[in-house]
């Protein structure tokens, strides 16, 4: 078992995004630090951690830990469950059923009858539409039992939940049913007396594989297109975040979607992820997680059926401030571009390059913010930070930081756990970080800033392009002129100027090199759920070509 | 045809109506005309005022412009969000369901329109409008350049900024809805004339609007007549945009004023003299249905409507016959009347002027096989007509009466009526009925037309463009074409220097 949860986690471990926090987040943050001062922790003052006070309980129960196939809440074939943990202790929250490969084919075929038969790719578009439109008031009227479901189960503070990616993953869904009724083809100039159209088709059954850190709004960001194209779906949770999917799932029937156009099956990587991206009868993967765990899919993919692959995968991502920039912003936006969400962001600004005209400011304040930073119970307000997902994460982000003492960087602050119970990390800055160290190389998917100098931009370019990673990237500048030759220069799948996070549902996101395939979000995602027809007729005295 | 009896009649309810809102809605707010004054809008069923309603005129105008303009300049509408636009629409869609009685019968009485269709079509059409742009006012996208210098170039697609719409009796909730829905989700102010014959619902709809979190001042709607708000409208210099839909003649009165004053662009859907062609491999009785609704649906009071009945030789004997008893069958009367096919012409002026064309039509000698009459000693109920025997250069076969007034013209082959069909200065619409594929094909492509339906008639769809060709006029409405009414394209561009890539 212990085995394999380690390679499962391997399977289905990170995610990306964050969402742009509510415009007045920080104010309120700022105030709800003021009026309950010493309610939480803030590691640099108050070492004996509230993290250890006894977990408050979630506003929330438990409704559904079956696997969803074909419209109904059944129990796995093997009748096997699986815990699945509050991060704040280590204990049960609940066991959910264990889907594998028996159950992945009892979705599949229900998925594939949904398809092949069933009304919904047959309905037209607008009610498509409805449905998920539905769905996006339903999820906004249940906004905080999602919103707490969410942080019970992935350790994230509830006001992030609740004020951010429930409503982002709602406005997605919103985004997508608007797309259902305008997926155009094109009508092709042909070269001689032909009439030539292009269908654009749903593409079937799509299996989709969902990561721990985001699973809402990963959720929202890979069904929301594939519906909306007219697809039915088998999705597989991660181990660790399996809750808020299928109660989601629920409201979406409950919205109108057919039976077994939406399945949800929970497991582990190795053996009901691994059955999905074999599967013969699925016609296309989505997956967001590890670029190691990417490879395995798309060489099962490959080796069944060649269905295609969407990939979202890790990041190395650079934030690079300019000597002209603003520095107290970019301290800020650097913070939160690397300790949102624990620094379990695939996009995470995990290296940040400073320009040395201003790297010993950007250090020592960086410190500061870092020690300001709320950690604690993440259903109390004002905590800016909550445990990491599990054992084994917290395990290898302290692995880091021990790697990065050794390889020579300055550990500015930070670097120990937090309390004796759970998995809370402090808020960790390293400075004087070398582009051949691991820390810098490596993804850690924790709260370890590491701040590296630079003197001029073609420098900063090279460095920040010199890793296998090419997820996104942050410039911070007032130059016109550097930030687009910097935009232009650095391959990476979003740039962000002078902001970091901005998760906007039309916003196209995805990786350059081994952190993807292919983009999520905007209109660039509904070609990954539409097969493209072309229909080519002769014309008899045509008016005109 | 039978007549079902007028008003008051057993088996049906008329539902009562109370007239909620009968001013000018400018800035949010129900007023009076500057000037005081008021005008009837009357029943068509009977010929009787319904409700005296405000009449505007240049210096509403003024005002509701003025109330737009400060709106768009500096108001919230174009400065938010697109998704914040759309949750506001859905918002406004959603009042429109809920009101789908009561606003089904304001056009009813407004406009003679058949009330079940209403309840069906027209208002839940309107609010699936709204939410089909709704869903586009996100996803109004500009583009990146592929520039021949070092330059990063884009375009913005920006609103346009204060839009007039001038609006038609005939569907007054569908034609609000064509021209408000894009402009809003667009991001556009606007000034809304709705027809002097059918004020009623378009101010309902403003108040809807307004509950459902439009800001003031972005949706004005002032009742009026043409030659006085209309034209106030069409040469305001503070109107960026002029959206028209009505005959070719005032099409043309709109497109003088814009020029005339600050050169506004201008989108028109005028008049048609649409046909409809049955092929000898078509299913008569299929054709023969389909021509039926094309011609008459909505008392032939559309401007797609199919008034050029062209059929092959082949089936023309049979396809008459048959056209015949069907247009006989139908049953005209109070459009409240759950049964009846056909209600009263919107006015004493279009009833009078289509029974002027069908005397014109039997003095030019084309003969006339059915109808042809007044049916109702009150109100404006006119029988199912069909002429045959009709030419080409016939008043009937050229000229758009919007009646219930049906031409039908006998072909040899695809050539032939391929050339009659073009043989107008109209260029709306077109149906052609043929199981052939390269039939479809080379007929589709030869007739000048925006829009051909094979079988099929009235196809409209919120994502399918509509407007016509020629002196039918042009910009479209509906799909995503109709956005780009409401939007115009800026381009930036800056250099670029030491870029990897260009």
């Amino acid at each position: 078992m212990v085995a394999r949860r380690a390679a499962s986690s391997f399977l289905s471990r990170r995610g990306l995004l964050l969402p742009r926090p509510p415009a007045d987040s920080l104010l309120r943050a700022d105030s709800a630090r003021r009026s309950l001062p010493g309610a939480v922790y803030r590691f640099s003052t108050a070492p004996a951690a509230t993290a250890d006070e006894e977990p408050i309980k979630p506003p929330v129960e438990v409704k559904y830990t079956q696997l969803l196939i074909n419209g109904n809440f059944v129990d796995a074939a093997s009748g096997r469950t699986f815990p699945t943990v509050d991060p704040r202790t280590g204990e049960v929250i609940a066991r959910v059923a264990e889907g594998d490969a028996e159950d992945i084919d009892r979705a599949v075929a229900a998925a594939r009858r949904a398809f092949d038969e069933g009304p919904w790719p047959r309905m037209t578009a607008y009610e498509r539409c409805r449905v998920l439109l539905r769905f996006a008031d339903l999820m906004e009227r249940h906004n905080d039992e999602i919103a707490a479901l969410e942080s019970w189960d992935g350790g994230k503070p509830l006001e992030q939940s609740a004020g951010g990616e429930v409503p982002m993953a709602a406005r997605c869904m919103r985004y997508y049913a608007g797309w259902a009724d305008k997926i155009h083809g094109m009508v092709v100039p042909a070269d001689g007396p032909h009439h030539v159209q292009v269908l654009r088709e749903p593409i079937g059954v799509a299996g989709q594989i969902i990561p721990w850190n985001f699973p809402l709004l990963m959720f929202a960001w890979k069904v929301g297109p594939a519906l909306a194209c007219g697809n039915a779906v088998v999705l597989k949770t991660a181990e660790q975040t399996p809750l808020s999917a299928l109660y989601v799932a629920s409201l979406l029937h409950e919205a109108g979607l057919p039976d077994g156009v939406l399945n949800v099956v929970p497991g582990f990587g190795p053996t009901a992820g691994a059955a999905l991206c074999s599967h013969m009868g699925v016609d296309k993967l989505a997956f967001t997680g590890s670029t190691g765990t990417g490879k395995i899919i798309l060489e099962l993919a490959a080796r069944s059926n060649l269905k295609p692959v969407t990939l979202e995968l890790g990041g190395k991502s650079p934030f690079i401030v300019m000597d002209d920039a603003d520095v107290d912003q970019a301290v800020e936006l650097a913070h939160r571009a690397l300790f949102f969400n624990q620094g379990q962001c695939c996009c995470a600004g995990s290296r940040t390059f400073v320009h040395e005209s201003v790297y010993d400011e950007f250090v020592e304040k960086s410190k500061a913010r870092a020690q300001r930073r709320v950690v604690g119970d993440p259903f109390k307000k004002g905590v800016e930070q909550g445990p990491q997902i599990d054992g084994q994460q917290f395990k290898k982000i302290l692995g880091y930081v021990k790697s990065g003492v050794d390889s020579g960087a300055t550990l500015v602050t930070g670097g120990e756990r937090v309390g004796s119970r759970g998995f809370y990390i402090q808020p960790t800055v390293f400075a004087d970080v070398e582009d051949e160290m691991k820390i810098a190389q490596e993804e850690i998917f924790g709260p370890i800033q590491s701040i590296l100098k630079f003197r001029e931009v073609g420098e900063v370019v090279r460095r920040a392009n010199a890793t296998q990673y090419g997820l996104a990237a942050g410039v911070f500048t007032r130059s016109l002129d550097t930030a687009n030759a910097v935009a232009r220069a650095l391959r990476v799948g979003t740039v962000w100027v002078n902001c970091y996070d901005v998760f906007d549902a039309a916003i196209p996101f995805g990786g350059y090199k081994m952190s993807g395939v292919g983009r999520e979000k905007g209109a660039y995602s509904l070609g990954n759920y539409l097969q493209t027809k072309a229909v080519v007729a002769p014309l008899r005295d045509p008016a005109w070509l | 045809m039978a007549m079902a009896a007028a008003n008051g009649a057993k088996g049906f309810e008329v539902p009562e109506l109370d007239i909620k809102f009968t001013k000018l809605f400018i800035n949010g707010q129900f007023v009076d005309a500057a000037s005081g004054k008021t005008f009837e809008t009357r029943d068509p069923r009977t010929g009787e005022v319904i409700a005296k309603i405000a009449e505007g005129d240049k210096a509403d105008i003024d005002l509701a412009v003025k109330a737009a303009r400060e709106a768009f300049d500096n108001g919230p509408w174009p400065r938010m969000p697109g998704c914040a636009r759309a949750r506001i629409m859905h918002r406004f869609a959603d009042l429109v369901d809920q009101h789908v009685e009561e606003l089904a019968a304001l056009d009813t009485v407004d406009a003679g329109k058949l009330f079940l269709m209403g309840k069906m079509m027209d208002i839940p059409g309107g609010a699936n409008l709204l939410r089909y742009y709704a869903g586009a006012a996100d996803k109004i996208h500009g583009e990146t350049l592929k520039m021949a210098r070092p330059l990063h170039g884009y375009t913005l697609k920006e609103p346009v900024g204060v839009v007039g719409h001038i609006v038609p009796w005939n569907y007054p909730t569908t034609m609000f809805f064509f021209k408000v829905s894009p402009a809003l989700a667009a991001g556009c102010t606007m000034v809304v004339k709705p027809a002097e014959q059918t004020p009623l619902s378009a101010l309902f709809y403003a108040h809807l609007a307004k509950e459902a979190g439009i800001p003031d001042g972005v949706l004005n709607v002032v009742p009026g007549f043409g030659p006085t708000a209309g034209a106030a409208m069409a040469s305001h210099m503070d109107v960026d945009k002029i959206s028209f839909t009505g005959s070719t003649e005032v099409g043309r009165l709109v497109m003088q004023a814009a020029a005339m004053s600050n050169l506004k662009p201008v989108s028109l859907e005028l008049g048609g003299k649409s046909p409809v062609i049955v092929f000898d491999d078509a299913d008569v009785d299929m054709a023969v249905n389909l021509v039926n609704m094309a011609t008459y649906m909505n008392k032939g009071e559309i401007c797609v409507a199919g008034t050029r009945i062209y059929v092959q030789e082949g089936i023309y004997d049979a396809f008459v016959k048959k056209s015949v008893e069907l247009a006989k069958k139908s049953v005209v009367g109070d459009p409240f009347n759950p049964n009846v096919h056909q209600g009263p012409q919107v006015d004493k002026d279009q009833y009078e002027k289509v029974l002027k064309y069908i005397d014109v039509g039997k003095s030019e000698g084309a003969t006339l096989l059915t109808g042809g009459k007044p049916c109702s000693d009150k109100g404006y109920y006119i029988e199912p007509t069909i002429f045959t025997n009709v030419t080409d250069d016939m008043a009937i076969a050229q000229e758009e009466i919007f009646g219930p007034v049906m031409a039908l013209m006998k072909f040899k082959t695809v050539e032939e009526v391929i050339q009659k069909a073009n043989s107008t200065r109209y260029g709306l619409a077109a149906g052609v009925v043929t199981k052939n594929i390269d039939t479809m094909n080379t007929v589709s492509r030869s007739v000048r037309s925006g829009v051909v339906w094979v079988n099929c008639y009235f196809a409209f769809d919120p994502d399918a463009p509509f407007g016509g060709c020629k002196m039918s006029g042009f910009g479209k409405d509906m799909g995503t074409d109709a956005l780009e009414k409401y939007l115009h394209t800026k381009t930036v561009v800056t250099p670029l220097y030491n870029t990897p890539w260009l």
